[in-house]
This record gives C-alpha cells, structure tokens and sequence, in this order.
C-alpha cells in the first residue's frame, strides 16, 4: 500500500495498517489482503463482483473489517457483499469506501451489501465514505444497505459522510421480523455543488419490531441533500425517523418522511427540522471569545459528531 | 471600570418605535459588585446585552478600562475580559458540557476533571454531566447552572455579567449561588447582576434601580428597597377599578 492508500484506509476506518481478525481490503478492484478467523469465513463470490461473509452463529466480540478503497483514475465498479450473521452472534462490522482522485477522470463506486441477520444476533455496523485529491473528476458512491433481521435480532447502522463525495445515492432498505430492532444514525455534510440523496423504507412486520432513524445533517455552498425515510408498520410496532438538518449558504435541503399504519397498534412518528444555525448559539459562543467563523465551526462539528 | 454615556437604546417596529433606554449614565469601578433590580420590561436585561455588545445602542457611548467599545463586536469584548451569563441559556445539539466548559476556560486540553472542578462549583455532580449533550435533556434549572459554570471558567474575566441568575434554578440553594458571586468577588473581578432576589441584592456593594428605562436610584440596599417596592406596588389600573 502506498502513502494515498494507507490515508484513504485510516479515514474510512481508523485502520493503520493490517487489522486485527477476519478482513478483506479491496484496491482499485482488487482483493488487497485476506483473513478468515475461526468463526468468521470470507469467500469470493463466484457469479459476480464481491464476497460472502459467513460469521458463525454465537460468535462474540468479533470484529470484520472490509473497506474499499481507490485512487487508480476512471475506475466504476458494482460490488455485492453478503453478511449471514449466525444465531446470538455479537459483532462489529466496519466497512468503508474511500476515493482518491488525481485526475479529471471520475472514480465511481456503487456497493450493494445485504445483511442476514440471524436469531437474536446482532450486528453494529459502521460504514464510513469519504472522498479527496485535487482531480476535477467527479468521485461518485452509490451504497445500498439492505438488512433482514430475524427474531429478536438487532442491528444499529453508522453512516457517514463528512467530506469529499461528489454525488450520493444511498439507498438503505429494512425488514424485520417479531421483536427485531434496527437503529440508523446517518451523518451527512456536502458542499461546494454536492448532492447527496438518502432514502430508507422499513418494513416492520413482526410484532414488537422497532425502528429508529435518525439522520443529521448539514448543507453548505450549493449543494442539494434529499432526505426520504418511509416506515410502514404492518404488526403491533414503534418506529420513528429524525431528519434534523442545518442549512447554509446557498444550499438547499428536502425532507421527505411518509409513515404508513397498516395495524391497529402501529406507532409511528416522524419529525423533520431544517433551519439556519440559531442566532443565540453563535452569540453565545461568541461571548465565550470566539469569532463567528470559529462558532460556526463549534456548532457544525459538534451537530455532526 | 466600565462607563456608560448618554446611552439610549430603542426599537422600531410596524406599530411604531418604542425607547427602551433613555440617556442612560452608570460608572462601575473595578472590584465593584452591583446589583441591577427593577419592574419588569424596565430595560435591565438591555442593559447587560449593551455592555456584552449583543445590542448597539442608538445613540450614546461604552467604555471599558477607558477604551470605547462602544463599535466593539461581542468576540472582541470577551476577548477583552467581558463576560455573560445568559438569562435563558441556549441549548446545543451535540455539544457537550465539557466542550462548551473547554471552550469558555479557553483551555483546549482541559481535562476532565478541570471541568468537573467547575461544575461542581455550581452543585453539579460533575460525574453526570461532563459527557452529557447541552440539548433539550438538560432542565432548565440544569442549563442555567451549567452556564454559570462557563462564567466561572472564563479565568480572563474581568467584569462578569449575569442577567437574572437566580431564575430556574429553586432546587439549588441560595446560599450556593450567592458563595459563586462572593467568591468572584474576592477575586478581584467586577460583577454586575440583574436580579430581582433580596438575598442577592444583599451582598451587592450597591443597587442600581432602572424603570422606564432610566437609572432611578442608585445606593445601598437600605435606600433602594423601600422605593423598589413603590415602584413596582403601583398598579393604578387595578385601583381605579377597585374604586
């Protein structure tokens, strides 16, 4: 790995170098680096572009690591990766995709990882984009997330893109089966003429299923940012989606939620705030001796952590 | 020593303008402690906003350590030893308490414990809250403690500012809230509070009444309450319809 790829990595995944246990690094369309673990299996997958992570059910404590990265100029990939996570397994998934682009040729990469999650396993997922290089070529991502959690599984997905992806189309879809759980918290900054359009539709369909998705945001220069969350709730079930966004600059920002009750007992909410950094954080930030640049910077960072 | 000359303040709306302060003359020496009181709607909390540079004055000058601030930015006026403790304190999605106590010590490496020290000056459990965001799960009452600890951690403050300090904050005791001003106190910095509680009016060297907008009285506790109290006990609607 060179200077670009060892930085690309520890953005998407605070990585130094090799991690520890099961891991698969993909460069520029290649496998870089393999590990299987005893209870975590990694495999090509033969029909297509990607791999099959197979975790052993009761697996604890276990982390997989599989982030992509690229700085080779021109190169559009579709990659397919499937997670079987076993019965009462406990594990943190950390995938990524980090684009370097030197020239003014665009990178593109568009993912499509689906996760089984077992009985009563459960998954804490943390993927991470971000993009740089002073190339004018567009770096473009497309990831979509698509998760069934069986009974009494949970899942809790970070996602987060704070820097440098030109144009995002992420697309985030969830079933879930009696007491399942599947948590969101999705992070999103853009700026100079971005776009980034998120969408997320679950499916509640067991009784006692759950959702939370809470997105934050912030728009700057002129970029745009759609936000959708649609929940239906087909059982006795809580969902709720946040789409809490702030405005800056000549940005503009939607957001969509639709919630749908198709039982009796579904309880659904849905809350969307967009608005400007409020007056009264600055100046009191500014009381405290900071510029109003430096204030901006405090409250924007701080929203986003 | 701050000094304000002639300084008027008003506000222009669809209905029309309306003076809230009116050639407004106060001079506060260094080290002094006073206690700005009055009826409502009388201009005190205009008053704290004009020295901290949050409003400009209409017409009318500001002057701190014989420097005019008056075209001073509020950054500048912080930087310069001004503080301020907000009367509602404004709530941050994402920033903890021990951010918003870093950023006020200006100490970047502030640890831990540092900002522990300063909440529990405020009968905090620092413990419970150094991680905790300073958003809508704070109480009021928490908030307002919390923003008394950023004054305290200002160690560049040299005249402290406090726009009803008391308000929200009934389950911590007085005798609290009034060591964190006596102590300031004895540190050598200036205090000017707007407060409309006895025990704080009593440990105040002087007591300023503003009404209508206009400085009414100034002196000692002895001498301004019993004109506090025509003032704010003359209601003459009432007594007309009594009559």
């Amino acid at each position: 790995m060179d200077e670009i790829q060892k930085h690309l990595l520890m953005e998407i995944a605070d990585l130094h170098g090799i991690p520890e246990g099961a891991y698969n690094i993909r460069s520029n369309s290649k496998s870089i680096g393999r590990a299987s673990s005893a209870n975590i299996e990694i495999v090509s997958k033969t029909d297509k572009d990607g791999i099959d992570i197979y975790i052993k059910p009761a697996t604890k404590n276990e982390a997989v690591h599989i982030p992509v990265i690229m700085d080779k100029a021109g190169i559009k990939e579709m990659v397919y990766n499937d997670f079987h996570v076993g019965a009462g397994a406990d594990v943190v998934i950390v995938a990524g995709c980090g684009i370097h682009c030197g020239s003014d040729t665009g990178e593109q990469h568009d993912g499509i990882h689906t996760f089984f999650v077992e009985k009563g396993a459960r998954v804490k997922y943390i993927e991470k984009h971000y993009g740089e290089g002073d190339g004018s070529g567009e770096r473009i991502m497309n990831p979509t997330t698509v998760v069934h959690l069986a009974e009494g599984a949970y899942m809790e997905m970070e996602t987060t893109q704070i820097k440098g992806i030109d144009s995002t189309k992420r697309i985030t879809q969830a079933d879930l089966a009696d007491d399942a759980t599947f948590v969101v918290h999705e992070k999103i900054m853009t700026h100079g003429r971005q776009q980034a359009e998120t969408g997320f539709e679950v499916e509640l369909n067991g009784a006692g299923s759950s959702t939370n998705v809470i997105s934050r945001s912030v728009a700057r220069n002129s970029s745009h940012q759609l936000f959708l969350a649609k929940i239906r709730g087909n059982n006795r079930c809580h969902g709720h989606s946040e789409c809490d966004a702030i405005i800056m600059d000549d940005a503009k920002i939607s957001a969509i939620p639709e919630i749908t009750a198709n039982h009796l007992e579904a309880n659904l909410i849905h809350e969307a705030a967009i608005g400007k950094i409020a007056g009264d954080q600055l100046v009191k930030l500014m009381t405290l001796g900071l510029t109003e640049k430096e204030a901006e910077t405090q409250i924007v960072n701080g929203f986003l952590k | 020593m701050l000094e304000l000359k002639r300084v008027c303040f008003g506000v222009r709306n669809e209905k029309g303008s309306k003076e809230i302060l009116k050639d407004v003359d106060l001079t506060l020496e260094d080290r002094q402690f006073i206690v700005i009181t009055g009826p409502n709607g009388g201009g005190k909390s205009t008053l704290a906003k004009l020295i901290m540079g949050i409003e400009r004055p209409v017409s009318g000058q500001i002057l701190f350590n014989g420097e005019d601030i008056t075209d001073w930015d509020i950054t500048r006026r912080a930087q310069a030893g001004i503080s301020f403790a907000f009367q509602q304190p404004v709530r941050f999605k994402g920033i903890t308490v021990k951010d918003l106590i870093r950023l006020a010590s200006g100490d970047k490496a502030l640890s831990t414990n540092g900002a522990c020290r300063y909440l529990s000056a405020v009968g905090l459990c620092a413990a419970d809250y150094v991680n905790r965001e300073v958003d809508a799960s704070l109480s009021g009452g928490e908030l307002k403690r919390i923003e008394i600890a950023t004054i305290i951690a200002r160690q560049t403050t040299k005249l402290a500012v406090f726009d009803e300090p008391e308000a929200g904050i009934d389950l911590w005791s007085f005798h609290k809230l009034t060591h964190v001003f006596e102590k300031m106190h004895e540190e050598q910095r200036t205090i000017l509070i707007i407060s409309h509680q006895e025990r704080i009016l009593n440990i105040a060297d002087e007591i300023v009444l503003i009404a209508d907008g206009r400085i009414q009285k100034r002196g000692t506790r002895d001498a301004i309450l019993p004109e506090l109290l025509e003032v704010t006990g003359s209601c003459n609607f009432f007594k007309e319809d009594e009559a």
